[in-house]
């Protein structure tokens, strides 16, 4: 592509896009990064082929994309105009897709999304109530646009933000605008973004850094990797934008190893804006330098955090270190450093291009904007959401997540990643923002948002952070590496049956005591999933302590499995798959297990059509 | 937690007169008694010169902060805001005010103790301490029969002071560990025993006619030192003083070896 | 140890001491592990401590610096996996291949990692064998999952 060297060029460019289209072209949006796990490439293959057997290839155009969202539902496919959705596609189906919806123009019914209540099914994308009532301002063009193609990015208004940034104003009104608008950091704090820019851009020094966090360690949470898949251009477009407002010559992207397709799609995106002049020197010709490097994380959760990530960036193992001094002064090599999560670069077009007053005009009093959420665990329609700050728990989880799969009943809902808390029924309708979420002991964190139900042991639930948190803390101050391992213990022998009363007084202390003296947020949040547990969920801990019971038939030692005799059709299915052959009975006879050699590997449980085993 | 305006005011009132009395030093309030210290300046050190010990584990004059150990946390107060920090790396900065012995800082102390108690056992150091701090019943559960409690000193001192770094750190979180590089001996390593002399617990030991640490455990009574709750910082302190003159002999006996050494 | 492929990428990376961690991801990338003598290798060239490359290559749990299977496989432990039963198929895992998470069976085909999150929640509990993703995946299905790579064990 050729080098654009003025932003009145960026125009043209981005008219000669539109002038080559065909309006009358179809286009099908196929997901080609989340949807990989479910074989969408296979999909995409029979497509082309079945497009060029038919001869189709100036008819229909298929565009890769990012994620679309509604990842339950992958494969997902869109077809342009008409904006017909179809989901679960499998390769088999593209031959009847063409030639009924390309073709002839009919829609495939089976294929379509069905009302889980009424059956019915919907037709247009638009229609399908998990996307109706969200707000797409961040993930729009994910799941839209072909990531790998910047040309695509540039028809969408790709880099308007950043000419009018670079032709109208000075970088003082960038950080102001940044300010004015109100946007906190995505990636768990909540910190404003434009004190951030600010602090850095005062700080003294000629080298300055500008730092993406892409290292989302949250396991539960992926909207970090559906725009970098999906969208690296707005995080590229975010970030420039970023170093003109304070001065920096140099961006890093930290980006997890296990985002492959995030690493792939970035790199892409930087070398295309290399060619095309929108990083490097002189960018637009306005004598702006800038570049990106990407820095590939190694499997660290702590590197998420600011001082840690920087130091990782150094070449040494990402152990955190304490503020004073900030970043924004001494951070990266010793230079001012400004270091913001991937969303937030993404929030920064919106805001540069429609202005601080339109984004305050979003959300609620201390949370602007739109988040977008990663709704997972036990809901009915999984996926990537994004909606206004201050839409309820019960209009996420129940409106757009469709409630709790298999007619189960919602327990909890897990915000915030380790860090996070659970959240009971009771406060179902309150207001997502970072105040309300902290107010009720959970964080916003990245987004994760994981929903339980009646099966989900909220013991287990808190065990299973502290243990991930245990694995994953670098071990250089006390209170986290000695803190964690003694409440980790005494969860442990909660879990275990060998629970005390004094467990629920030296949890909170230790928990408390972490949050004062710990060294890095890490060790400071690790209390919040026992400490919200305890608070809203104790009559579970006590079942486990005095009962010796886990109702949720999780925690091993405090259960058995059992076959309702009533549910029971003897198909011998569990007694066949059995490995210690616990399970025995007649042929069209209710089973039985024998409690002494089953070892709960849960194979019957998960196996049994008619749910005849159970958890006592 | 914010304090009374008047309170706020007053101290305000003395500062702004301090400053004027002295340009290059900022006045501090540590202890309800005001100290004239450099700005920029560790509390720790500031403390020291107020004649205030703090408790600490990994800090070293000689090298530079690390706040691993947080055994020297201490409340600031700074605008208006009252705040944990640890002393071992936080500057003064004017207008401050510092607490080194409120009930919120003793039990954050203890439970340090406490916590590093069920790990090293066996540490005397951390027995005195536990002793001292008047923790009379192990309230938690001994996780570990470790020596060694992670401070860093020995790893930190090798690479900064010495300027060796035959020792680092390995592993992550419960598994940390000071270790040569793939747990056998070091090429590097000058045997200096810094590391032996700067360990707060004693878990590291030179072997005779070997010049490698060997990072297994051993009692500090094998050496000279004494347990020291202070682990040996205070102005007074012979084994310091000792220590860092046997230790800058080492060194620039090493050093000059290396430079007339033919390359 | 190949001394002319790492000298290349050690080349290519200038030498620079703040790439040590992508400079050990390539050199990784070529055995699937880093055998010690490498480490000892980039830190003599480089003129980087050694110690300070074993602590990167300890801390990162990307790094092994033991020979892993032919197959890695990767287990899930997400939040959205652990409730979907990711402990319950990591329990059938050990048992069926008597290897513990990180380890290698006897033969060499098969290594076992945990990973925290690869970020596919939606289909959850996730096992991923080499680049091919299993969702929804219960312990019974196990078994039939690994037999596909088993069998092709003699290619």
């Amino acid at each position: 592509m050729e080098r654009i060297t003025s932003i009145a060029d960026l125009e043209d460019l981005r008219n000669s896009i539109f002038a080559k289209r065909d309006p009358a072209m179809i286009s099908i949006r196929l997901c080609n990064t989340g949807c990989r796990a479910r074989k969408s490439v296979k999909v995409f293959e029979s497509l082309e082929q079945e497009i060029r057997e038919q001869g189709l290839e100036r008819k229909v155009a298929v565009k890769r994309t990012g994620c679309q969202g509604f990842c339950e539902m992958g494969p997902v496919m869109v077809v342009e105009p008409e904006n017909i959705f179809y989901c679960r596609v499998k390769p088999k189906d593209v031959a009847e897709i063409v030639a009924e919806t390309v073709q002839a123009g009919n829609v495939v019914e089976r294929l379509l999304w069905k009302d889980p209540d009424s059956g019915e099914p919907v037709v247009h994308e638009r229609d399908i109530p998990y996307y109706k009532k969200q707000q797409k301002n961040i993930s729009n063009s994910t799941g839209r646009i072909d990531p790998t193609e910047i040309e695509e990015y540039i028809a969408v208004g790709g880099y308007s933000a950043l000419s009018k940034v670079l032709s109208t104003m000075q970088p003082a009104e960038v950080v102001d605008t940044v300010v004015a608008s109100g946007l906190r950091g995505r990636g768990g704090g909540g910190f404003p973004t434009g004190l951030k820019w600010r602090l850095c851009a005062a700080a003294p020094g000629d080298v300055k850094y500008i730092i993406a966090n892409g290292d989302e360690g949250d396991p539960g949470a992926f909207m970090d990797r559906s725009l970098m898949e999906g969208d690296p251009h707005s995080i590229i477009e975010g970030m420039i934008i970023g170093a003109y407002a304070i001065g920096a010559g140099q961006g890093f992207i930290y980006v997890r190893e296990e985002y492959p397709i995030a690493i792939e799609h970035l790199s892409i995106a930087i070398r295309q804006a290399e060619e095309c002049g929108l990083l490097g020197n002189n960018i637009l010709g306005t004598g702006l330098n800038f570049s990106i490097n990407i820095n590939k994380g190694a499997g660290a959760f702590v590197c998420g955090e600011e001082t840690a990530l920087m130091i990782s960036i150094e070449g040494r193992s990402g152990t955190p270190r304490s503020r004073p001094p900030y970043p924004a002064i001494e951070g990266l090599f010793g230079k001012p450093s400004v270091l913001n999560n991937v969303e937030s670069f993404g929030n920064i077009t919106q805001i540069l291009l429609n202005g601080a007053d339109w984004y305050a005009g979003i959300g609620t009093v201390g949370s602007k904007g739109t988040k977008i959420f990663s709704l997972v665990g036990k809901v009915n329609n999984t996926g990537l959401v994004e909606v206004e700050m201050g839409t309820t728990l019960r209009e996420i989880i129940f409106d757009i997540g469709g409630g709790i799969r298999n007619n189960r009943n919602f327990k909890a809902v897990q915000t915030g990643g380790p860090s996070g808390g659970c959240i009971p029924i009771s406060k179902i309708d309150m207001p997502v923002d970072y105040d309300s979420l902290r107010e009720a002991g959970a964080i916003m964190g990245s987004g994760g948002m994981i929903v339980m139900d009646e099966t989900s042991c909220m013991v287990d639930v808190a065990r299973y952070f502290l243990n991930f948190l245990l694995f994953e803390s670098c071990g250089k101050c006390v209170p986290c590496r000695e803190g964690m391992q003694q409440m980790h213990e005494i969860l442990t022998n909660i879990c275990e049956g060998r629970g005390e009363e004094s467990d629920f007084d030296l949890l909170t202390e230790l928990a408390n005591f972490m949050t004062t003296s710990s060294l890095c947020g890490l060790g400071g949040t690790a209390g919040n999933p026992a400490l919200s547990t305890i608070r809203y969920f104790r009559h579970e801990y006590e079942d486990h302590i005095h009962e010796k019971k886990c109702r949720a038939g999780v925690c091993k030692n405090l259960f058995t499995y059992a076959i309702d005799e009533e549910l029971c059709n003897g198909c011998t299915l569990c007694a066949v798959k059995c490995p210690e052959e616990a399970v025995s009975g007649i042929k069209k006879e209710p089973h039985t297990i024998d409690t002494e050699k089953c070892i709960k590997c849960g194979i019957c449980f998960s196996s049994c059509k008619q749910k005849a085993v159970v958890a006592v | 937690m914010s304090i009374s305006r008047t309170r706020y005011d007053a101290v305000n009132r003395i500062f702004c007169d301090a400053i004027k009395d002295e340009a290059v030093k900022i006045p501090i309030i540590i202890d309800n008694r005001m100290v004239q210290i450099e700005q920029g300046t560790f509390i720790i050190e500031a403390a020291k010169k107020a004649d205030i010990v703090i408790p600490t584990l990994c800090y070293h004059e000689a090298i530079k902060p690390y706040g691993a150990c947080r055994l020297c946390m201490v409340e600031v107060v700074q605008n208006r805001q009252r705040r944990l920090v640890t002393s071992c790396n936080f500057p003064v900065e004017p207008g401050m005010e510092i607490f080194t012995d409120t009930p919120g800082v003793r039990k954050i102390r203890k439970t340090i103790v406490e916590l590093l108690l069920a790990r090293c056992p066996g540490v005397s150091l951390l027995q005195t301490m536990a002793r001292q701090m008047g923790i009379d019943r192990p309230r938690l559960k001994k996780r570990n029969d470790k020596e060694c409690i992670l401070c860093g000193l020995c790893v930190r001192f090798c690479e900064e002071s010495v300027g060796v770094g035959a020792i680092g750190l390995s592993n992550r979180g419960t598994d940390r560990e000071v270790a040569t590089p793939f747990k056998v001996a070091s090429d590097v390593c000058i045997g200096c025993g810094s590391c032996t002399y700067i360990c707060p617990t004693g878990c590291i030991e030179m072997l005779p006619d070997e010049k490698t640490p060997c990072l297994r455990s051993m009692k500090m009574e094998g050496h000279s030192c004494p347990s020291c709750s202070n682990n040996y910082q205070c102005d007074s302190c012979a084994t310091d003083q000792e220590f860092l003159v046997e230790m800058r002999r080492v060194v620039s006996e090493f050093r000059n070896l290396a430079e007339k050494a033919p390359s | 140890m190949d001394c002319d492929r790492i000298d290349s990428i050690l080349e290519s990376y200038g030498y620079d001491h703040s790439a040590i961690i992508s400079i050990m991801q390539d050199v990784q990338g070529i055995e699937n592990y880093i055998p010690e003598e490498a480490l000892r290798y980039i830190s003599e060239k480089m003129e980087l401590n050694l110690a300070r490359i074993f602590d990167i290559a300890t801390f990162y749990k990307a790094f092994s610096l033991e020979p892993r299977g032919r197959h890695t496989i990767k287990l899930c432990c997400g939040t959205a996996c652990h409730l979907g039963g990711a402990a319950q198929n990591l329990d059938q895992l050990k048992r069926t291949l008597r290897i513990e998470e990180g380890g290698t069976t006897e033969d060499r085909l098969f290594s076992l990692e945990t990973v925290n999150c690869l970020g596919t929640c939606a289909l959850a509990p996730v096992v991923v064998v080499e680049e091919d993703y299993y969702d929804s995946v219960k312990p019974g299905s196990l078994g039939k999952i690994l037999s596909t790579y088993s069998s092709d064990s003699e290619d």
